[in-house]
This record gives structure tokens, sequence and C-alpha cells, in this order.
């Protein structure tokens, strides 16, 4: 496979990307590359500079505090699996990680590059929105609530770059996964999150973009198991459909997942 | 007296060049000067091509040049073609459409060859291909098999209502009387899902002319580089035999799919001479799933006629099999001589009558994929003797062995005549391992976790070794299917082995190496095995349909016992004792009642020397060489088990456990036995749970184009199989020797989607079972 030709930079501060950005006629920035590099071979996308943000080392780690977990965005989904601080803070995010695509991707794709993205199948939407955690950028803090804002689009501006994820502590926190029996991506996902603010359900794979459901944290804010959303349905309309699951099928997974989130929260 | 190589788990020779990256596939070769070509493929399922405008393509920067349909047809290039004619119930020959390399005037499916690309690099090729401009009148398509012949699409002018064939196969009046005295009758309507290839190495092709000596070399992928050179000189007519080389380097991995003569590889070869230099394409993943042959694709009514006790009376069958847009190399063969005379399964069945019409449709060819024909008969009749068993309340393992035919030679009602066999061994052996006295346990255990378990049998039969000459010649092959061989004893003592067979991931380095080392009494390491290359090893019909140990190393056993006689003759002379007197036990040549002895390499020192015996009358040298034409099929038969259990929440299937137990005749390498049983059964729990090739009914277009949505089946989905074997010798071939490479892929299927309806409680249930499918049958049955 063989790409569009384009120009290739590798700045060493956030400031030069941002400046390499704006001179550039159709730049793209390439953070783990794990979507953007194959849909160039595919030819599906030819960027005429690709902004490597791969050389800003300030950008990958890991801290806690007493009630949040910082997460910069350079770090790669097999860090975040394997971090103490993570399974200690927030185990259902490192289990998230964990189960994301395959090992070659997990120590190549990075979660900022993923929200970038916002693939409405990707695993990490889920936890941010399910957290109601906050994505620092280059100029602006962003809440989850307002960060993703349809399919493949957020809130993120031309040359906004995501630098950090603030994840509040969860009192308690899981995530199930339904995966695509072909590409392992989510079909369906839930992220269930009893944080102070109260009980939150991220659904990815399901709809064309994460969403909340509103109807089954009212009710797990009154009985936090699994039993208390069991008879709790979304609406099948606005779902995905496709090869692998109607929106009838996923609709009622939402159900059998949320309810596996809760079980293992 | 030295323990015997045969029956032993040598290591594969081969792996550690394949482990280490140092074997040679086609793609690892490159040549100074060569081209790279870029195919322009059609988008439409099916399309007039009013006009193809090269210039915008010829204007980028290193194309060199770009070819199409009339370039080919100016330099007479003919058609590819189908080998194997048959003929229709009323007497008719086949329907066959033209199949040009490169599309004249239409295109039938997407993904179908419009134009090449030539260029300086794979990038410049493929710019230029995007800027070759298509002009195309869209036409109504038709994908779907079942639609195929009421569909007022016309794909082929040569073949009305797109029927290839209307073809039939046994007694149909005696077919009716059975039913017509059945105590019961069990249906069933079937669909044999298409599957998509997908072996690890995608088809790449580079072809060379060299001007001097006008001879064309094509190095490919293919299973049978012998059967390619004869296709593309005899009748593609790119050059005369002598003027084509073939070449098969290391191959990695075929299931069928690299048999066949395919556009890319023709054209490469063909535009060596046109362009001066050497041409080279590699397919992309996306250029596999598009026009890589496809395979099964049936849509089948069986009927199953029973007296009160479940003895089989008569069987009836009905399939509609699509062949795609184009008629590739064998596909005529598969749902014709290749799957209904198997539909006698393991049971002596009185009366079978099957009727066959072929289709073609707005999709990629359809041809033999592993086990090619047989993995779609054993479908049918596993799935018709399992429901038979549920409807007459009878143990499904009792109702088999009332059925099982138990005497030999067999002669079923459709053709084949079985050499031996003894199903109820691996029955037995099968229900042992798969402990089914303790599953009724195991299923109420399932429940109390509100899961559902089932039970599935397939007692499988496969015709394999294809085959004999006269016997394939007479239903309509182009080709006798002997194999050849040479054996070359160096003076040195060690030994080349040249096979008509080939090796794309089978380990013949190993098991060939193995036989033949153990016959003249010499260590593996002497034993080298060449194969595919038309330069060196002078005809083979290649490999496929597990026929490589039963006719392939057939053919290498006879001319070493042609070898072991004349180094016989030469070591009698050399000892000066009568030729009877020479006994060859353990690699050495003795003289009995005397002392005189000497090993197999001083023989063919002596062979080559030739001081010590009268060259006028023996020849000097030590190389022999045999065409092997089998007596008969093999037979490899046995029984699968498939326990599965099954979550009423997500509708996902998973393997609990899978008992296989064959019968391949003689082993001579268990390990390397195993792990093909393995890998067939892999492949045939995909085709039950998760591979599905499928076209957008509107549009035609390929949905599965990829590993997004292509489930190929993953490591996680399988359980460790438990795999064993019963042995009955062939008695066709010298080894004894059946075939084990498509057991799996034939049996698996049929195992899974008996314990699927099993534990579903359904009667009919079709491939893939995926989870929104085995949920909404659950939930039916809920509501």
């Amino acid at each position: 496979m063989y790409t569009k030709p384009f120009s290739y930079h590798r700045p060493k501060s956030l400031e030069d990307a941002v400046a390499l950005f704006g001179k550039s006629s159709d730049p793209r920035y390439l953070a783990g590359g794990q979507t953007l590099i194959p849909t160039m071979k595919q030819r599906l996308a030819a960027p005429s500079d690709l902004i490597d943000l791969g050389g800003l080392s300030a950008l990958a780690f890991i801290r806690k505090s007493a009630d949040m977990l910082m997460i910069g965005a350079g770090t790669r989904h097999a860090a975040v699996a394997t971090s103490a601080d993570v399974k200690s803070a927030i185990p259902a995010l490192a289990y998230l990680a964990e189960g994301i695509g395959d090992p070659a991707v997990r120590h190549r794709g990075t979660i900022g590059g993923s929200l970038a993205n916002n693939d409405p199948a990707a695993d990490y939407p889920a936890a941010v929105l399910g957290l109601g955690a906050t994505v620092k950028t280059t100029k602006r803090s962003i809440a989850a609530d307002e960060f993703f804002t349809g399919m493949f689009e957020t809130a993120l501006q031309d040359g906004e770059i995501v630098t950090e994820i603030a994840f509040p502590i969860p009192e308690k926190a899981g995530y199930a996964k339904f995966p695509n029996p072909a590409s392992r991506y989510a079909m369906v996902g839930v992220f269930v999150a009893k944080v102070k603010t109260g009980v939150r359900v991220a659904v990815t794979g399901a709809g064309p973009c994460v969403f909340r459901v509103p109807q089954m944290e009212a009710a797990l804010a009154k009985d936090f198991s699994d039993g208390a959303i069991a008879n709790i349905k979304v609406a099948a309309d606005d779902l995905n459909s496709d090869l692998h699951g109607s929106r009838e099928y996923r609709a009622h997974l939402v159900t059998v997942m949320a309810r596996r989130a809760v079980a293992g929260a | 007296m030295t323990a015997s190589l045969i029956g032993r788990p040598v290591k594969r020779k081969e792996d550690r060049r394949f482990i280490t990256g140092t074997g040679h596939y086609t793609d690892d070769l490159s040549r100074p000067h060569q081209t790279h070509a870029v195919f322009v493929r059609s988008p439409h399922a099916h399309a007039k091509i009013r006009k193809i405008d090269a210039a915008p393509a010829l204007a980028l920067p290193g194309v060199i040049q770009v070819l199409t349909g009339e370039d080919l047809k100016a330099d007479n290039v003919q058609g590819l073609i189908c080998g194997w004619m048959i003929h229709s119930k009323d007497g008719s020959p086949m329907k066959a459409g033209g199949h040009p390399a490169l599309a004249l005037g239409k295109v039938r499916y997407v993904g179908d060859h419009v134009a090449v690309v030539i260029a300086e690099t794979p990038a410049a090729a493929k710019d230029g291909a995007e800027a070759v401009v298509v002009d195309y009148e869209e036409l109504p398509s038709v994908t779907s098999t079942g639609d195929a012949q009421s569909s007022s699409v016309q794909i082929h002018d040569e073949a009305p209502r797109n029927t290839v064939y209307q073809w039939a196969l046994g007694d149909e009046k005696a077919t009716g009387a059975a039913f017509a005295n059945a105590a019961q009758v069990v249906e069933l309507n079937l669909v044999n899902n298409r599957l998509i290839p997908n072996a690890m190495e995608p088809r790449a092709a580079l072809g060379e002319y060299d001007s001097g000596s006008g001879i064309y070399t094509l190095t490919t992928t293919s299973q049978n580089p012998h059967v390619a050179r004869l296709v593309l000189s005899a009748f593609v007519q790119i050059a005369p035999e002598h003027k084509l080389r073939v070449i098969a380097p290391d191959v990695g991995g075929g299931f069928g799919s690299k048999i066949f003569i395919y556009p890319e590889e023709t054209v490469c070869v063909w535009a060596a001479k046109r362009v001066g230099r050497p041409v080279k394409w590699t397919a992309e993943r996306g250029e596999s799933f598009l026009a890589d042959a496809h395979g099964r694709d049936h849509v089948t009514h069986g009927a199953l006629a029973l007296d009160k006790d479940g003895r089989v009376l008569g069987l009836r069958v009905k399939t509609t099999a699509n062949l795609g847009a184009y008629l590739s190399t064998f596909s005529s063969a598969v749902p014709t001589y290749l799957y209904a005379t198997l539909l006698s399964g393991q049971y002596n069945i009185p009366a079978i009558y099957a009727e066959v019409d072929a289709v073609y449709t707005n999709t990629a060819p359809v041809d033999a994929y592993r086990g090619a024909g047989r993995p779609e008969a054993t479908y049918v009749v596993e799935r018709l003797m399992e429901e038979a068993a549920r409807k007459l309340k009878l143990d499904p393992a009792e109702i088999r062995r009332r059925n099982f035919i138990r005497e030999f030679p067999h002669q079923t009602p459709v053709i084949l005549a079985y050499d031996i066999g003894d199903y109820d061994a691996s029955l037995k052996e099968a229900v042992k391992r798969a402990d089914v006295s303790g599953f009724a346990q195991r299923k109420a255990d399932a429940a109390k976790r509100d899961k559902k378990r089932g039970l599935g049998f397939s007692t499988y039969i496969e015709a394999c070794g294809l085959a004999p000459s006269a016997a394939v010649g007479s239903l309509g092959a182009g080709v006798g299917l002997w194999e050849s061989a040479e054996v070359r004893v160096n003076p040195t003592g060690s030994v080349e082995v040249l096979t008509g067979s080939h090796s794309h991931g089978q380990g013949h380095e190993t098991t060939f190496a193995q036989l033949v080392a153990d016959r003249l009494g010499i260590s593996i390491d002497q034993v080298e095995i060449v194969h595919g290359d038309t330069d060196k090893v002078q005809f083979g019909m290649g490999t496929y349909g597990s026929r490589s140990a039963a006719v392939g190393l057939s053919a290498i056993s006879l001319a070493t016992d042609k070898v072991i006689a004349k180094a016989k003759h030469i070591a009698a002379y050399v000892m000066e004792v009568p030729e009877d007197d020479v006994e060859f036990k353990d690699g050495e040549f003795a003289a009995v009642k005397t002392n005189k002895k000497m090993t197999f390499g001083e023989v063919a020192l002596a062979a080559y020397v030739g001081h010590k015996f009268p060259t006028d009358q023996i020849e000097p040298g030590l190389k022999e060489t045999s065409f092997y034409d089998p007596k008969n099929f093999t037979f490899p038969a046995g029984c699968h088990i498939c326990e599965v259990e099954i979550d009423p929440d997500t509708g996902v299937v998973e393997i609990v456990k899978f008992t296989a137990v064959d019968d391949f005749g003689t082993v001579i390498n268990p390990m390397i036995v195993e792990g093909q049983v393995h890998g067939g059964i892999a492949q045939g729990i995909g085709q039950a749970l998760l591979e599905h090739g499928v076209y957008d009914k509107e549009s035609g277009q390929l949905l599965t184009g990829s590993y997004m949505d292509y489930c190929m089946p993953r490591a996680d989905d399988l359980p460790s199989f438990e795999v064993g074997m019963t042995i009955t010798a062939c008695p066709s071939n010298p080894i004894g020797v059946k075939g084990c490479g498509e057991a799996g892929a034939i049996a698996a299927p049929a195992a899974v989607m008996n314990a699927i309806t099993d534990a579903l409680g359904v009667k009919e249930f079709d491939m893939p079972a995926t989870p929104e499918k085995v949920w909404r049958a659950l939930s039916g049955q809920r509501a």
C-alpha cells in the first residue's frame, strides 16, 4: 500500500506543532497513527503535511492526586493498561485500555489520538464521558459532556491539540464491551461510574457517537446494582445498524453490557 | 534394525527458513529494471465500458504504459479457461461466457479487471490507476445465488437465465420410489455460506521476458506451476510451452485459491514483453478480498427418506451453486463431481438423486476452497442425519451406526467405490474422547448458570487423492490427475527428489524426505525435496484435494523402488554375487551367505564412477522417474463431535469442546497431520460461526472487503482441540495414505451447527451462527 506524497514534521514543542499546523495547507497531526496511517495507505486521507507529535515526550505521563488521575495525551494504551496508578485509582480504565485493539495497536496508539479521532466504536470515549473527565488542550479545558460532538467530530478547533485528560477517581466504575467479532472494536461498550456528582453511564459503539443513558443513571443512583437497570432499554431508532448487529440487537446489548459493567464495578 | 522414520513427529525442515525470515516468496524477488503493475478495477457490479481514457495516467511521472483488453486481443492472447466440461441433464454442454484477462466492453463484478498501469514504482502505478478515466454505463446487477435464475439481469449472452448448467446425478426414479415407501421424511433448507480465502501471503506475480531466447518466466504464487504453464501456453497462448517457465517459489498458503489461473498473473507475464522489462504485481489485501476466487455459496433443499427404524432409504438433493461472474479454472467440477458424488456419506443409501444448477452472478468467481464440494456435501448429509435422529427420537450416534457401510469395497449410487474404512471405530473413539455420556450432566450444570449447551455430530467422508485419470477424464476433466517424481541420487549418496506436488505450508520437505530417507536407509538431512519450477521438475499436477501424499508421494515411492532395484543390480556386480543374493536393509546392500556389504552411498558412488560393472549392460548413474496414476480415490473419514455453550443474553456461541477422530490411513508425520487437522477445524468453525462473504443486494458492492467486516477465526474463538486417530491403511496406493489436509474444514461445520441447533432446539438455522442470529432465535422462543 502506498500513500500519496506528504511532508513529514517532527516538532520539538507544542508551540512549534501548532505553528506548523497554521502554516500548512492541509495538515494532520499524527499521534499513534493507528487510524491515520492505515487511512492514508488506503488513500482515503492524503494530508499535505503530517505533524508527528511523537517527539513531545512531555505529553506522555500518568499522575495521581488524592481525587484525580491525570493522563498525558501522548500516553500509549499499553502504558495505561499496565500502570499501577491507573490500576489502583480506576481499575476499569486499565481494563478498558487492555482491551483496545491488539498488542501492536496498544503499544503505538495514544489516548489523545483516540479521543481527537472520536471513532464511534472506540473504547476511550466511553471512559472519558462515563467518568465525566476533563479534556485539556493547547487552548482550554473541555468537559467530557461538551467534547464529543458527533461521529468523528469533537469540540476541538483547527490546530488545537489535546494535551491531558483529567479523570475524577470514582467510588466505583466498570466497563463491559461486546466486541465486533471481525474488527474487535466495540459493537457496544458501556462504562458505568459512581462519581461525586452521581452515577454516569456512557455507551460507545452502539450509536454514531458516544452517549449517556440518563434513565440508567437515575436508576443506579438509587440502587447501584445490575438488577436496577435490567428493564431499562435504550431506544433503537438512533443506533447503528450493520452486518454484525442491527439497531435492535445493539439496543438489547446496551442493557446487557450495562448490567455487566455494574456487576463488575 | 534402525527405527523407521514413518510415523515419527519429525520437526519440519522448512520451518527454520520460514520463521527466521529467510524464505523466498514471490514478492521478495526483485529484478534489475523491474516495473510495477497496478490494476484498474471495476467499481461497479455490472456495467458496460463506453471508453477507457489512459491519457491522464500516461501524463503522470513514472507511468510507462496502460494496457487494456484490446491490447491483449491485438496480441492474440486468448481468454482464461474452465478446464472441466460439465454437461446438463439434457445433454447440452455447459454455457460458458468468455473470460478475458482484461475486460472487453463489459465488467461483471466489483473488482473485475479493466486495465493495467505499468510504472516505475508501485506508487506511480497507483497514481496512474487512479488517473485512468473509465466511462461506465451502469447496468443492474444480481449477486444472490437464489435470485440469479429469476433475475432479468443477463450477465453473459451465452447463458440464458444466468444458468451455466443444470446437472443431475443418480437415479431419480429409484429415489422417488424410496420416498414413496418411506415411514419418515426429513427435509431441510440449507445455505452454505460464501467464504473468502485468506492465505497469509497474497497473490503475486513477476513476469519476465528474455528477448534473446524468446523465453518468458512467470514467478508466481501457484499451487500447481505446471498446470499454470500448460493453461497459459496451450489455451491462453502467451507462448509455446517450451518458451514459458513458471516458478512457484515459497508460497504462503493457498487453501485452493492459488490453484487457478488468474488475470493478474497472465497479464504480468504477457506485459513483460510489451514493456520490455520485468513486471511485478503483489496484491493488496483488499484486492485479495475482491478478486481471489471465493468458496462455497450453495442454496440447497435436501430430503432424507427413512424407514421406521431410522434406516435411510433414499436421499434427494436440489442445489443451486453460485459460480460468480466468470468460470474459474476448476469451478464447474466443484458443485458436481466433487460434491454430489459424496452425498452417500458413510452410509449405505440405496438411492440418491441430486440436481445441481450452477449460476452466474455479479460476484467474484467461486472455485475450489479447502474441501471443495465435500464440505458442502457433508453439511447436507450430516445436518439431515442429525435432524432425522431428532425426529425419530434416536440417539444421533445410533442412527449413524444403523446406516454405516461395513463391507468394502462399497459401490455408492453416486459413482464412488469406497475401498476401505471403519466408521464404527472412529465414532466409538470420538464418543469416548468427547465424553458424550457425561453431556446430560454438563447440560444440566450449564442450565443452572442460565447457559444452553448443545452437542453435534458429524461423521464425514471425503474423496481425496485426486484422482484416477481415467475416472476424472470420463467425468469431463481436461487433464489427467496423476503425479510425477524423479529421485536423483548424487555420487556422494545424497538425494534430490523432484516432485510435481507443491508445498505451500503442508510440510512436504519433511514428510517426503521422511519416506525417502526411510526407504533408502539414509539420514533425512541427505534428502532435498525440489518442487515448484517447471525448468527443474518435468511435469506435475500440483497440490490440492489432499492429493500430495496419496499421489505425489506414491510416485516418489515408486521411483525410489526403481532406484533401489537398480542399485541392487549394480551392488550385485560390484560384490560379484548373483542379484538374487543381494538384500537391501537399513541402507545396506548385503550379499547373503557372504560377509560382503555395501552402504547405499558406496553403491551410489559406484554407479557414477562405473569402473566395476559393465556399462554396456548397465547404464551408469542412479536416477529414476515415475508417473503414478492412482487406482482409486482415497476415502479419509472420521467422526467430529462439537459441544457448544450459548449465552442467551448475547447469543454468543462458545465452542467448549471439539473432538476429532480421523482415519487418514498410514500416517507419516503425526505432528504435521495434527497441524493439518487443527487448521482445517479452525476453518470449519470459522465457516460455522464467523466467516461470510456478503455482497450488497442493491449495489453489488462487496460489504466484507476487509478484516474490519470479514470475520476470520482467531485463537480465542477456538478451544483446545481433542484430536485422535484410527487407522485403516489405504489399499489403493503403495504407501497406505489417504490425505488429511481438508478433513477439518469438511467435517467441522456440520458438527458445530448440529450442536447449535441442539442447544437452541431449532430445525433450520444457517451459517454463520452470528450472535445476533442466535439471540433472535432465542428471542423468538421467549416471545
